[in-house]
């Protein structure tokens, strides 16, 4: 699927713009996007060194395993091919309380290790597994509690009350994080049933 | 407002502060083990550049061209049909693709229809409850060399819709 959108949105984009004579545009932003997201990777370097960095002297004292230990009853139930004491564990949860805290420079060197042990958990397939499917449906429905950006953005066009957000984003991201588990776990348990027929 | 910026000025220094003073007191040879684990941060930047390329640069074209705002523009009316004001169907759309473009077009709403107007609310609350899927299905799977997706995107997808109509709904109902 992934494969199909990528290619849909070169190809419409260039029909598009000869039809609509936009090709200048898209000649420009060919090789201005490329930059930009080779910067955002090596933007990404000096984050992930030292987050990563961090997370190993946590490990190494033991806190990621008293983490896990905290929560383990609540999140081994959605990740239920994670072994109870796996790292894999403890990279998730740091991963949550992470986005929980609107920490996301923090959050994704965190993901991307949890994304790790999960792949050597599947035997180091090229293939997304179950739990990181779950993983990232609950990741991409945003566990934001304090929405930082938003609320500077409310306080720069005068609002009168930035934070009165706070409360209904909560709202809607519990409820959208809901469903993100529903419907993962009902798009996993269909494709149980295709395997088994 | 002055808690939530102070909580969010204090939470970092204070979490490294702690995780130091623990490491120290079970002796950990700290120094050491952050290098450690820091060495993996440069490889992993590394590896998601082609993935991020390849999604950034169709992601332009197809704004770049006008084809975007075409397909919404094609689309508005089907969001308008279940609830979802024409002036945030773009926000709606833009979301799980870009990022920075949602963050960009959640600004000028707010500063057309105002912070405190129902419209203004309303692309508060959804940028703030939803995320966006393709980057982070790009850096996550690209990071550890994963290709075939599985489910995830369609998941991912689908629970943006329900994050956007769960925002509306919620934004209705408290204001």
């Amino acid at each position: 699927m992934v494969n199909l959108i990528w290619a849909f949105m070169f190809i419409f984009g260039i029909v598009f713009a000869a039809i609509n004579g936009t090709m200048d545009e898209v000649n420009k932003v060919l090789f201005t996007s490329a930059q930009e997201a080779v910067t955002i990777c090596l933007g990404l370097i000096s984050i992930l060194v030292f987050w990563l960095g961090l997370m190993n002297v946590a490990k190494k004292a033991g806190l990621l395993d008293k983490l896990t230990g905290l929560f383990r009853p609540a999140v081994s139930r959605l990740f239920p091919e994670i072994p109870k004491n796996d790292p894999a564990m403890g990279y998730i949860l740091s991963n949550m309380v992470a986005n929980l805290f609107g920490l996301g420079n923090a959050a994704t060197p965190m993901g991307i290790k949890a994304m790790e042990e999960m792949k050597r958990l599947n035997g180091g397939k090229s293939e997304a597994s179950r739990s990181m499917i779950t993983f990232l449906a609950i990741n991409t429905s945003s566990l934001t509690l304090i929405p930082t950006t938003v609320i500077a953005i409310r306080m720069n066009y005068g609002s009168a009350s930035p934070t009165e957000i706070v409360s209904t984003t909560i709202i809607a991201t519990t409820c959208s994080t809901l469903s993100a588990i529903l419907i993962d776990r009902f798009f996993h348990s269909r494709t149980l049933k295709k395997r088994r027929i | 407002m002055g808690v939530v910026t102070a909580i969010s000025i204090w939470i970092l220094p204070c979490l490294i502060g702690f995780v130091l003073v623990y490491a120290s007191l079970k002796r950990v040879q700290t120094y050491e083990e952050f290098v450690e684990g820091g060495k993996e941060g440069f490889s992993i930047a590394i590896s998601i550049i082609p993935y991020l390329v390849g999604m950034l640069v169709a992601i332009a074209v197809f704004r770049a061209s006008g084809a975007m705002e075409f397909m919404i523009h094609l689309i508005k009316p089907s969001l308008s049909a279940i609830g979802i004001p024409s002036e945030v169907a773009p926000l709606a759309l833009i979301r799980p693709i870009s990022g920075t473009g949602a963050l960009a077009m959640t600004s000028d709403l707010i500063a057309t229809y105002g912070p405190d107007s129902f419209i203004g609310r309303l692309a508060s609350t959804m940028q703030g409850s939803t995320d966006t899927t393709l980057y982070i299905l790009t850096v996550y799977f690209g990071a550890v060399g994963i290709r075939k997706m599985g489910n995830a995107l369609k998941v991912g997808l689908l629970a943006d819709l329900v994050g956007i109509i769960c925002a509306i709904v919620v934004v209705t109902l408290v204001f």
